[in-house]
């Protein structure tokens, strides 16, 4: 059923299927909704994304509410501020939610939510059992303390990237997120595809190598295509400029990878300022490699190739352009072999 | 691919044949996964018990290098019983008659005893297939990489036919590309017999366009030599200089020794790339290039896509990018290229290139377009030959049949090796072993091999390992596990202390040149017990 309802006194157009919640981020109205995310769908676990509907008895979560025609919206009463603010103050009370040195800082949806509703100071104290962090794994840090057990991480693992490790484990005050039967991460059959981390609301999942390289707004945010397999998957490089580096690796979620990544892409992103790299034109002189100026490089080698070329004709060049640089890359070295040396003895790795 | 990648989530039946997409191409894997998760039929057939098995409904294991008769077997058996799409084979096929004719050498039972396959498993399989409302086929190397791996294709592309699984969504016949830019490569003229865009190079119009074009005379009309040929040629000579770039041939091709022999006749090998490698040892000039995070430009993906690339942080002083450098070089031998930046020479391409004329940099500033894409208006192209109307007018089934692999295991070598990827690296290595915590993940390189094979000899996990086949040796630990099935051992190529391709074998399909990474006879012999138990190698496995 599609049709037009009322939200906040504004009727706005929805289409059969679409929620409350949809509908109203679609116009710009901001609803808090820490369990919910486009990808895992609704979960009405949280109840922050309470509403309040026009004839209907209490507060209905918004995130499974099906948009009805003609249905009449209020999104921020005293009444539906009121109930959210208990429910973020719950959950600020229960873990350690410090903001201070927290990686998500800047980019919780915890602390927006609080921010939003002006919640300064938590409301209560609640002394839980202690919760033990997971850093067990090579590239994932599980920080139990900040987790507000939204699910939005098990469905991610288990429906987003099928990858299946992830659950919810124990019950009540002792309800923690495990790896496979509760093993450490580093023994679980996890992947590390970070799918985890890329949706989790809060800083309960966080990349390793990420922790203190920067806050977020320092970082400047530069969108790519991942230099692994064909998929071509598209990046946002997180880049301390000032130390020149790539420090932390989000997906875009558009297509064709939607935001999911491997351990790859998602971690393997430190080789450009590896010290290994080749980083001078290097002549072979007396049997060794030696530095050499990129003049005394480019005269050489065109002589040589003009010498030879002269000597023996053009079908002795032949040239591998590759699967892994450039389309630019590879029309250059297409173009130079045909129209400047003139043979046809072109080939890339596609066949090997 | 014919189709596109978020397609697979919604395929009534996915068929994967060569394909070890969980640690190859991950994120395919996530659609594929989902999609058996929804409902459709999950069918990998392999000679290895892939990590994808786990969510497959059937996992038919082939013996490796039988696909043609496997193939052909189950589209004799999908005639036989009706389930060819006719309406398809007439309207859109030129000689369905051919492909009826030519399977009838192939009966289940025959086929059956080629590929391992039960007769009744096939069967099933067969009518899986054929009662589908549409499949997808996806395969990668393992279907490529045999000296029949043309044949093997062209099998496929017979199946999908007759299934008239073609131009529509979610069907279709989808080889997931290796490689971040493998496409691009090839879409970009990196190819001996065509131009970019696959303008034939033996086209007198096309070289007429081209000459215009670029403002040169004299282009070559013959077809260049291939990869291995090239290779080939250093011994007799008749290859003096290799220009080499982001590539590193000693560590990936087959038959290590080889390689290097031909490498080492080069007169002269330039090599533009951005780590020393195996091969950089045998240059005469080395140049590094930017590398991924620190150049402009775009690759394509595996479903056609071009996306940009960008500038992150700034390449070391020293460093050119690889058109810059050609550029030089083209003036100093006396032409000017034009490359003025990485878009000047995007530019330059789509002057020429009808399948790309649409796509500027500008229109996929924020997301990639698929080609075709012929204008500046087009809005790209999701899945190829929509309703079942192909390039060359009507499709055209092509005469296969099976042959056996280039060398099969006897007495002396009586195991199986196949090569190929694992999750944590990628090709040589350079890249993942030069990023921060993959090699912690997979530090070293292990030979797969079953229980079956591997206690007679006394081997268990984490046993040091010599495997040894007719080109060379290479020491290693063992990893007894289930992927390897009896007689059938697995590693990759990414450690150069312990690569593959010193065991691989130079044996080449005729029409690609494309080597048979997947089949080879070793022997394995146990050299010395593992120091402590492996367990901790081995979570990678998937029961």
């Amino acid at each position: 059923m599609s049709g037009h309802l009322t939200l906040d006194g504004v009727a706005y157009p929805f289409q059969s299927g679409q929620t409350v919640l949809e509908v109203a981020r679609e116009n710009g109205i901001k609803i808090p909704a820490l369990c919910y995310h486009r990808k895992t769908g609704p979960a009405g676990r949280c109840r922050v994304c309470i509403v309040e509907v026009e004839g209907q008895a209490g507060l209905p979560t918004s995130c499974n509410l099906e948009a009805k025609d003609g249905m009449v919206v209020y999104t921020n009463t005293e009444a539906v501020l009121e109930v959210r603010r208990s429910v973020v103050n719950l959950l600020l009370a229960n873990g350690e939610h410090n903001c201070l040195s927290c990686e998500q800082n800047g980019r919780c949806e915890l602390q927006d939510a609080a921010y939003d509703l002006g919640i300064e100071i938590p409301a209560f104290t609640i002394i839980g059992p202690e919760v033990e962090i997971d850093d067990s794994s090579e590239m994932i840090v599980n920080d139990r303390r900040k987790c507000i057990q939204c699910g939005i991480c098990v469905a991610a693992c288990n429906n987003v990237v099928v990858n299946e490790v992830l659950g919810m484990g124990q019950r009540g005050f002792d309800s923690r997120i495990v790896c496979d039967l509760d093993v450490p991460m580093a023994e679980s059959t996890c992947v590390q595809c970070g799918e985890c981390v890329q949706l989790c609301p809060v800083g309960a999942f966080i990349e390793k190598k990420a922790i203190g390289q920067g806050r977020s707004w320092e970082l400047e945010t530069v969108d790519t295509t991942c230099p692994y397999c064909g998929v071509g998957c598209q990046l946002t490089l997180h880049v301390d400029t000032n130390a020149n580096r790539i420090v932390r690796v989000t997906g875009r979620e558009v297509v064709p990878n939607d935001g999911m990544l491997c351990v790859k892409g998602r971690f393997g992103y430190e080789f450009p300022s590896s010290p290994n790299r080749l980083t001078q034109p290097l002549i072979r002189k007396n049997g060794e490699l030696e530095p050499v100026s990129w003049e005394e490089a480019l005269d050489f080698t065109a002589e040589r190739i003009k010498k030879i070329v002269e000597e023996h004709g053009p079908d002795v060049f032949s040239a591998f352009g590759s699967g892994r640089t450039t389309n630019e890359s590879n029309y250059a070295i297409s173009k130079f072999t045909r129209a400047v040396i003139k043979t046809n003895n072109v080939d890339h790795c596609a066949r090997t | 691919m014919t189709n596109s990648i978020a397609e697979l989530e919604d395929a009534d039946l996915i068929f994967v044949i060569g394909s070890n997409m969980t640690e190859a191409h991950p994120v395919i894997s996530y659609f594929v996964k989902r999609g058996a998760k929804k409902g459709a039929t999950l069918i990998v057939n392999d000679p290895r018990r892939t990590d994808l098995c786990r969510w497959a409904d059937h996992f038919v294991r082939i013996n490796s290098g039988s696909d043609i008769a496997y193939i052909n077997g189950l589209i004799n058996e999908i005639f036989k019983n009706g389930w060819a799409d006719e309406e398809f084979l007439r309207e859109h096929t030129e000689n369905p008659d051919d492909i009826r004719a030519w399977v009838a050498d192939y009966p289940v039972e025959r086929a059956s005893e080629i590929c391992g396959v039960p007769v009744e498993r096939m069967k099933e399989i067969a009518r899986l297939l054929g009662t589908a409302k549409s499949a997808s086929v996806c395969y990668t190397l393992g279907i490529t990489e045999h000296i029949c791996g043309t044949d093997n294709v062209m099998t496929l592309a017979n199946l999908q036919m007759v299934l008239g699984n073609l131009g529509k969504p979610s069907a279709g016949l989808n080889p997931l590309r290796g490689q971040n830019n493998v496409q691009g490569a090839c879409d970009m003229g990196a190819l001996p017999n065509v131009f970019h865009n696959y303008q034939a190079v033996t086209d007198p119009n096309v070289i007429a366009k081209m000459e215009h074009s670029w403002g040169v005379t004299g282009l070559s009309d013959r077809v260049g030599y291939k990869k291995p040929t090239m290779l080939r040629k250093a011994r007799d000579g008749g290859t003096k200089i290799l220009y080499c770039i982001g590539d590193n041939p000693v560590h990936t091709e087959p038959n290590m020794a080889h390689t290097i022999e031909e490498i080492e006749a080069l007169e002269f090998l330039i090599v533009c790339d951005i780590f020393p490698t195996l091969t950089t040892q045998y240059a005469d000039v080395v140049f590094p290039d930017y590398g991924w995070g620190e150049e402009e430009g775009t690759f394509s993906n595996t479903e056609r896509r071009v996306q940009r690339v960008r500038a992150a942080v700034k390449a070391a002083d020293g460093c050119r990018p690889s058109w810059w450098v050609l550029q030089e070089l083209g003036m100093r031998l006396g032409y000017d290229l034009g490359f003025t930046s990485a878009e000047a020479v995007w530019e330059d391409m789509r002057r020429t290139a009808t399948s790309y004329a649409g796509i500027t940099w500008e229109r996929i500033e924020n997301i990639g377009l698929q080609w075709p894409c012929p204008t500046l208006e087009h809005p790209g192209t999701t899945f190829l030959h929509k309703d079942g109307n192909f390039t060359r007018g009507k499709g055209l089934f092509a005469k296969t049949d099976w042959i056996p692999p280039a060398e099969v295991p006897d007495e002396e070598y009586p195991l199986i090796l196949s090569t190929g990827r694992r999750l944590w690296h990628y090709h040589s290595g350079t890249q993942t072993r030069n990023s921060v915590g993959l090699e912690a993940l997979f530090p070293e390189e292990l030979l797969e091999m079953n229980a079956a094979d591997a206690e007679p000899l006394g081997i268990k996990s984490g046993d040091l390992v010599k495997a040894s086949s007719r080109r060379g040796e290479i020491t290693l630990r063992a990893w007894v596990n289930e992927r390897a099935t009896p007689g059938f051992c697995w590693t990759a190529f990414h450690f150069e202390e312990a690569c593959g391709n010193v065991l691989t074998i130079d044996a080449y399909d005729p029409v690609t040149e494309t080597a048979e990474y997947k089949v080879c006879a070793i022997r394995v012999e146990k050299v010395a017990d593992a120091e402590e138990l492996m367990k901790d190698l081995c979570r990678q496995a998937r029961p």
